[in-house]
């Protein structure tokens, strides 16, 4: 085992530009570029090595800036939400879901039991998901590429869960304000339940793979260590402010579509290294899992078909009644054309995402688009000390570093 | 990344070896939305390949901007370099991916072998601003 | 520890800061102060080193553009007590042709992108930041997109025509 406190950097600044500490020019510099294997994603490190020691750094993001906040003052409610599965794109539900419920805030819509714990349900399923993804590539890029290939196929299976539910893979657009399009049916409930029961020795035979073995543990444990004070100045939230000992989990906090109902655990480390993050993800996981059980037994004890909340200037009619029926026509048209008012006031929700705090602030000027959405991304807020947090650190251990941050690039620049 | 996965696997289809290095690749698979912080970078890419080289562009944004007409996303990678397959999508199926590299397979088992000596294609790459060397 | 609600907040920030903030409401129960450019740095202070309040998370900072206002460009911030689980909202109203505000990273180092990101976006300078640059849009930008009279689409492009999309 390293010594903790020779590896823990030192963060004495947050100043990010190359000073002239190199008069005798022996440092390379590096640049660690966009399109690169090991970061997931467009974003640049211009670093500067000393042999294979890190002195400093300066990140580089914006590559695949997309403008998501000036879209979103032109588009009505309800399109908005395609946009939001761009977010972060392995855990697409949680930002749909996360964005419903900001627009259900504003609107004062009240969401049935039901809805919420199917709500619960997709949130759960895809957390998991970007889990996985984050594990497993923390293990290819340790080396170890089998353990990820198990992992996919798992993945593989929520994909068909989601895609029972509402068509599409990856950037789902699950939902609506109001509750679901449509109500899960037999067989996505059937697919949830296998899921249950499979995946926990599935993600067994993953920890075997990496938990107790040696490599990984030297690879992983007292490398990139953070203090809780560190990470809290950051604004550092998600499974990696959790890794360094903060139990701070915006679904304990505020819960949200009735979390208060369900029985989970926070899982807390105690150093902040990537070990720390990897365990912690892992656990989560499962309790995940656990989540989901008591979803699907709670469901059963609702009323059976229920779908979306009772809502109809919001929510839109079924077509057959918009053809037969006067009143669910004139609803739909306001709906469409954005004729119903919306309060003028301003609301911030959060809701815990893969990475951490997911927040929406939105402000309203009673039309049918926003005037100001802007979302609090956790992957842009959590990047930020990487710079700072890699000098000193070997090359190798700052590459590792970046991949237990579980930076997503659609949900770095949006 | 799913299609590199078990279920779909590229593999089967000879791209056994995702290389992080262009200088020793012959396919770039463009995906995702390029903006234009991102082109120029995109084209180093590009000019660094090794000819016979050839482009696909996965995805509507990487084919056409997609969803996205905003000043800060670039309308399609054909404003930078040349393509030669668009597989459209967002995001495309896996299914779909591999119907488009079994097109480029197409492609190159029907194109000449005396191509990119032809006038026509210099004057492509010209039209790019990329210069045959260097 | 005593629980804080936000009414015993508001009287704790009036008691210190008698009229130089002013309470907006309380929309959807997140308090809502306005302060002044002057203050903001000794309200965030007092925020966060205030042991009965200890508002040591920040969650945000973000800017809003209000173009028919005379102070046109509104600072917000939000901040968390992570001890007292109690959220508030300040605003800071700048003026719209020289929006200049005391950079947070003295208190926050997490302040630091996310003022680059609104610096990028409204062009508020942020005095004392250390590395005030663009963040995500090209770094030779002139304009600040996110302000109200700048288009969403990109004004020079030549594929796209407007007769076609009823423009």
């Amino acid at each position: 085992m390293k010594d903790m406190s020779e590896l823990r950097p030192k963060l004495t600044t947050n100043h990010l530009v190359f000073e002239d500490n190199d008069p005798q020019d022996e440092l390379v510099t590096l640049n660690l570029g966009p399109t690169h294997p090991a970061t997931h994603g467009v974003f640049q490190n211009i670093l500067q090595v000393d042999g294979e020691r890190i002195v400093s750094g300066i990140s580089t993001i914006g590559y695949i800036h997309r403008a998501f906040e000036k879209i979103a003052e032109h588009r009505p409610y309800y399109q908005i939400t395609p946009l939001t599965d761009r977010l972060n794109y392995c855990s697409s539900p949680i930002n749909n879901m996360g964005w419903h419920m900001t627009v259900e805030k504003l609107l004062g819509i009240e969401i049935p039991k039901r809805v919420q714990y199917m709500r619960v349900i997709i949130m759960e399923l895809s957390r998991i998901t970007d889990h996985i993804i984050c594990n497993g590539i923390l293990g290819v890029d340790t080396g170890a590429f089998s353990g990820f290939l198990y992992v996919m196929q798992e993945r593989e299976f929520i994909y068909e869960i989601f895609e029972e539910i509402c068509g599409a893979r990856l950037t789902t657009n699950i939902g609506r304000i109001g509750g679901f399009e449509r109500d899960f049916n037999e067989i996505a409930f059937a697919k949830v339940k296998e899921f249950i029961k499979r995946f926990p020795s599935v993600l067994n035979e993953f920890e075997d793979l990496f938990t107790r073995n040696r490599i990984f543990i030297d690879r992983t444990s007292g490398v990139a260590a953070v203090d809780p004070e560190t990470a809290l100045s950051y604004s550092w939230s998600g499974p990696i402010l959790r890794a360094t000992g903060v139990d701070y989990d915006v679904r304990a906090n505020e819960p949200y579509s009735s979390y208060e109902d369900f029985d989970f655990d926070i899982p807390v480390g105690e150093n902040g290294d990537v070990y720390d993050r990897y365990m912690v993800r892992n656990e989560e996981m499962r309790q995940s899992m656990r989540i989901i059980e008591q979803a699907l037994e709670k469901i059963e004890k609702e009323p059976k078909g229920l779908f979306h909340a009772d809502v109809p200037e919001f929510y839109l009619p079924p077509k057959e009644m918009v053809y037969n029926n006067m009143e669910a026509l004139i609803y739909h048209f306001k709906i469409v054309m954005g004729e119903i008012d919306t309060p003028k006031t301003e609301v911030y929700h959060a809701v815990e995402g893969g990475n951490g705090e997911l927040g929406f602030y939105l402000i309203s000027d009673g039309g049918r688009s926003p005037y100001r959405l802007h979302f609090r991304r956790p992957s842009f807020i959590n990047y930020q000390m990487y710079a700072p947090m890699s000098s000193g650190m070997l090359l190798s251990d700052a590459i590792i570093n970046m991949s237990s941050l579980n930076v997503i690039a659609g949900e770095l620049d949006a | 990344m799913a299609t590199m996965g078990s279920t779909y696997d590229l593999a089967r289809f000879g791209a056994e070896r995702p290389s992080f290095s262009p200088r020793q690749s012959d396919m770039l698979l463009v995906m995702g939305t390029i903006a234009k912080k991102m082109g120029p970078v995109l084209k180093q890419v590009y000019i660094q390949m090794a000819e016979p080289r050839w482009v696909i562009a996965v995805g509507a944004c990487a084919s056409s901007g997609g969803i996205f007409d905003t000043y800060s996303v670039l309308q399609g990678i054909d404003e930078v370099v040349p393509v030669d397959v668009y597989v459209p999508g967002c995001p495309p199926r896996p299914e779909a991916i591999l119907d488009g590299v079994m097109r480029l397979q197409d492609i190159v088992r029907s194109e000449s072998v005396r191509r990119r000596e032809t006038e026509e294609y210099k004057a492509l790459l010209e039209s790019y601003g990329i210069h045959k060397h260097g | 520890m005593a629980k804080l609600d936000n009414q015993t907040l508001i009287g704790h920030l009036q008691q210190q800061f008698a009229s130089d903030i002013q309470v907006e409401g309380e929309p959807f129960g997140l308090p809502t102060i306005e302060t002044s450019k002057e203050r903001i740095l000794e309200v965030l202070q007092f925020l966060k080193t205030n042991k009965d309040l200890q508002f040591i998370y920040l969650t945000d900072i973000t800017a809003v553009h209000y173009p028919a206002q005379k102070l046109s460009i509104a600072v917000v911030y939000h901040v968390h007590s992570l001890v007292y689980n109690v959220r508030i909202r300040v605003k800071v109203f700048l003026d719209g042709d020289k929006p200049e505000i005391p950079s947070a990273t003295a208190l926050w180092n997490g302040a630091n992108w996310m003022e680059r990101e609104t610096y990028d976006f409204f062009g508020v300078i942020f005095i004392g930041h250390p590395d005030l640059r663009r963040i995500l849009n090209v770094d030779d930008m002139e304009v600040f997109p996110m302000r109200k009279e700048y288009p969403l689409e990109d004004p020079n492009r030549v594929d796209k025509k407007d007769f076609f999309f009823g423009r």
